[in-house]
């Protein structure tokens, strides 16, 4: 693992009840400025690895350092403190509350000025909310609700974003214009864990990605390498593959 | 010798129970040959506003086939499933239960043309035993009205006798017998997925939909229902499952329907759907626009 990971998990065994591990000994890293992806087909544990980082999901065994400090079994908010936000796939924003609202409440730990100051940085990184700023977020379309729950997550100015399938219920059109923005966000000098069933745009804008299957580590590589694997393909596929893998080569 | 009958009067090839086991089901008693059309959707469409979550579906379920509905996140098979059980009304199209219409009858209707369904998180109630949850499923017991109790209690008696005995024997059909007497509440996810099982043979359908019926239970568990659905299947039931889990839809399907984008974008065996580009372009997604 890079000495200048940002996030480094290890051998990371977590899940919702006990006894029934969802992630099996998962390891991955991010590195600063950098955007990793985590790939893999339903029920790999790509959700759960991302809340179990977050400090939503139980940990049994394993690592999890986060700017060099261990953060396993840090409640869920500190956890956000030390700048590690996350963005869940759902119920993100506070949809009765005003987008301004959203942000304020999201950079309530931040001082008066410097939540004011945030708050304009996030409206001139997503010009459409600072449109509609008085608009309750419950009227977002989907892509802005999107754009408002990244937003949210900026306020604190956080070392890592972590991302749960932001892709969720977007048009591919919207995709494209919420991916778009994660360059964005990278160049600022955020690092981005983003995890994503919607494999080829994730890799269109991820440096690295890891594929997990079953709560385990299956395969990994950069992500321009990653889209036309027809190992990824069989991951996605699983037993369905094998079948066709025998049936093709008897 | 444990007791033995007939689960279903109406039921062309009945379920033979004996406890644990179901008994192999004779030629003589199959019902109709297997590859009739019994289940189809043609040009199935449902609009929400102005969003298309299916978009002209067509597709027959053959009987006796354990068919498998694959598709990406989004891609409109719990929309179309939900049409298939009645939970929706469809925008456009027509669905036939052995060529009868039936897009306009509601849910319970379709049960008793014996199309059931299980739902993917199962929700007993909790603070009633297993056992009771099971009898709540018995359709059009007599009991439920009053005139009955008092006019014919024998013939409630009889029934709730015969609703009592098949509950205990399909609990330990999904060898959830031994917990017959413990709250729904004490069940693991896995053996929620079995008592749902249960529930749904309740009414005796020829027809299940099964929705997601992996999702969420252990590896162990996950043996257990894939063999009880083999069992139900080779009793002559149909069953058209939802999963997201590949292996369990190589091991049981004959045939798979993949729905892309509220499209039907192919079917074919386990085999040629997984070699078959376009699917797995679905899966992984288009690059952005």
């Amino acid at each position: 693992m890079s000495a200048s990971a940002i996030l480094a998990v290890d051998a990371l065994v977590a899940g919702y009840e006990p006894g029934v591990p969802i992630l099996r000994g998962v390891g991955i890293a991010v590195n600063a400025r950098e955007i990793v992806v985590i790939l893999g087909p339903n029920g790999a544990g790509k959700s759960t690895l991302v809340k179990a980082v977050a400090g939503l999901v139980p940990i049994s065994a394993g690592s999890v350092r986060f700017a060099d400090r261990e953060i396993m079994g840090v409640p869920a908010h500190l956890i956000v403190q030390r700048g590690l936000a996350f963005v869940p796939q759902t119920e993100n924003v506070f949809t009765a509350m005003t987008i301004e609202e959203n942000l304020q409440l999201s950079g309530h730990v931040l001082a008066k000025a410097g939540r004011a100051r945030q708050i304009e940085a996030m409206y001139a990184l997503f010009p459409d909310l600072a449109r509609q700023r008085r608009l309750a977020a419950g009227r977002l379309s989907g892509g802005q609700r999107q754009m408002l729950a990244i937003a949210r997550a900026l306020m604190i100015e956080p070392k890592l974003l972590m991302l749960d399938e932001p892709s969720a219920g977007l048009s591919p059109k919207l995709v494209a214009s919420v991916f778009g923005k994660l360059g964005e966000i990278r160049e600022s000098g955020v690092a981005i864990l983003l995890v994503e069933q919607n494999a080829r745009a994730a890799l269109a804008v991820g440096d690295r990605a890891y594929v997990l299957a079953e709560g385990q580590n299956r395969h990994e590589g950069p992500a321009a390498a990653l889209g036309n694997d027809p190992v990824v393909a069989r991951l996605y596929l699983g037993g369905m593959a094998a079948a066709h893998g025998r049936s093709a080569n008897p | 010798m444990p007791p033995r009958f007939g689960l279903c009067a109406r039921f062309p090839a009945p379920i033979v129970i004996t406890t644990g086991t179901i008994t192999q089901q004779t030629s003589e008693n199959r019902g109709r040959a297997i590859g009739e059309g019994m289940l189809e959707a043609v040009a199935v469409s449902k609009q929400f506003g102005g969003m298309t979550a299916v978009d002209q579906v067509s597709l027959a379920v053959a009987r006796g086939e354990i068919a498998g509905l694959i598709g990406p996140n989004g891609a409109g098979k719990t929309t179309m499933f939900n049409l298939l059980a009645g939970s929706l009304r469809p925008s456009g199209g027509e669905i036939r239960l052995e060529g009868r219409a039936i897009a306009t009858a509601p849910a319970h209707r379709r049960l008793g043309l014996g199309l059931g369904r299980t739902f993917q998180i199962p929700r007993p109630f909790p603070d009633m035993t297993v056992l009771e949850n099971l009898l709540l499923a018995a359709p059009g017991q007599t009991g439920e009205h009053i005139l009955p109790n008092l006019l014919t209690p024998a013939r409630v008696a009889r029934e709730e006798r015969h609703n009592l005995e098949k509950a205990r024997a399909l609990l330990d059909f999904v060898e959830l017998g031994r917990l017959a007497r413990e709250p729904a509440r004490t069940l693991s996810g896995g053996q929620r997925k079995l008592l749902e099982l249960a529930r749904v043979l309740m009414a005796d359908p020829q027809i299940i939909l099964l929705d997601e019926p992996a999702a969420g239970v252990n590896p162990t568990l996950l043996e257990t229902i894939i063999a009880r659905i083999q069992d139900i299947n080779r009793r002559g039931v149909t069953l058209l499952i939802i999963e997201h889990n590949m292996d369990l839809i190589a091991r049981l399907c004959s045939r798979v329907f993949v729905m892309a984008s509220g499209r039907l974008l192919c079917e074919g065996t386990p085999e040629q759907v997984a070699g078959d580009p376009r699917v797995i372009d679905a899966y992984l997604g288009g690059a952005p626009a």
